[in-house]
């Protein structure tokens, strides 16, 4: 018997079909986006002993409903804000804190251990407002890790890496070091300089 | 026999449309590996703030979505102050707290304590609002959020 060739399947129809597929899939896409600041809202059964905190220890940040920003009982610019909390977070007043470059100034916070933020918002804050302060703030955190980071590390053989770094490495699995002591690092400079950031309600 | 016979081959010979589907497949993959999956329709205005200090939202643990905004044209009658919207719906407040329990319902035990409550919020929206959700998660004992945010200069969120 003669070998007979199988019929030529018609791919015409090919294009129509991938063009389906591909419209559908275009309408669905978001391009993924989602970051943002992540934190913690306080438990709700409040513990009822008072805390004592010394007001110098007390970083007050006022926004109130027209967007204005009121920072220790002054009027601020939201730009000026990162570097008055730098200030008090990294002031180390009483002495006790021996890798903080601020200022000693005895009326502001004693040690970053201590130093606390809180942060008042009114009912018509706009939350864009609101994010921007939370961002500063955030952001202070992090210049005085990224500062203490670059000198931690190189003890430790990481050198040249700020505390952003670290954290991104860590979490990159395909980072290849020495992973036990890189958290470590990162838990050392978490304890260093915690983040407290109190909000009133 | 015509005397105006037409000339062969003087017209532009066709393209081929062979290598199209092709194309059209390249595209198609593209569109596939980079689609996520909208989780909601919204029905309200949701201009995320932005930020530079922030982190992602890490997918292995599960989330939560919130939103919260305007209500977007069409949904005039639902008034023009920023509102709640959970799944498809608009919400009350007080039904924050079911909401989260029947997320939780669906999730693995060991899961629960990890569940991040995103907060996706309009711009534009004042923190009345944010503050009493947020103070209806405390309630649940929802504690782990993100204030979910697009990423630029905030300073410019203001103006």
């Amino acid at each position: 018997m003669a070998k007979r060739s199988a019929p030529e399947v018609n791919a015409g129809s090919m294009a129509d079909i991938a063009f389906l597929l591909l419209i559908f899939f275009l309408v669905t896409t978001t391009i993924e986006k989602d970051s943002g600041i992540n934190r913690k809202l306080p438990p709700m059964e409040e513990s009822e002993e008072d805390v004592v905190i010394k007001q110098k220890n007390i970083f007050t940040v006022l926004l109130n409903g027209k967007d204005q920003l009121l920072v220790e009982e002054e009027l601020m610019e939201l730009k000026d804000l990162r570097e008055a909390a730098v200030e008090f977070l990294d002031n180390g007043g009483d002495g006790s804190c021996d890798y903080c470059n601020g200022a000693k100034n005895p009326s502001s916070s004693d040690n970053p251990d201590k130093a606390i933020i809180s942060l008042k918002n009114e009912r018509e804050t706009s939350y864009a407002a609101y994010i921007s302060v939370q961002n500063e703030l955030v952001a202070a955190y992090n210049v005085l890790r990224n500062k203490r980071a670059l000198e931690v590390g190189p003890k430790n053989g990481f050198s040249g890496m700020s505390f952003i770094e670290m954290q991104n490495n860590y979490k990159n699995v395909q980072w290849v070091g020495n992973r036990t002591k890189l958290k470590e690092v990162i838990d050392q400079i978490k304890l260093e300089y915690p983040q407290k950031l109190s909000e009133v309600q | 026999m015509s005397k105006f016979k037409k000339k062969k081959g003087g017209d532009l010979p066709a393209i081929s449309t062979a290598s199209l589907p092709d194309i059209v497949f390249m595209l198609l993959f593209f569109f596939m590996v980079a689609t996520v999956m909208r989780e909601n329709s919204l029905k309200i205005q949701n201009k995320l703030p932005l930020a530079d200090q922030v982190e992602k939202l890490d997918k292995k643990n599960p989330i939560s979505y919130i939103y919260m905004g305007k209500p977007s044209k069409g949904y005039e009658k639902f008034g023009d102050v920023a509102t709640i919207q959970l799944n498809d719906n608009f919400a009350k407040l007080d039904e924050i707290g079911a909401f989260i329990s029947s997320e939780r319902a669906a999730l693995r035990e060991e899961l629960i304590p990890f569940l991040t409550v995103s907060l996706k919020v309009d711009k534009d929206a004042n923190m009345g609002i944010v503050g009493d959700v947020k103070q209806e998660l405390r309630k649940v004992n929802a504690l782990k959020i993100n204030y979910t945010t697009g990423k630029g200069d905030a300073l410019t969120n203001m103006q």
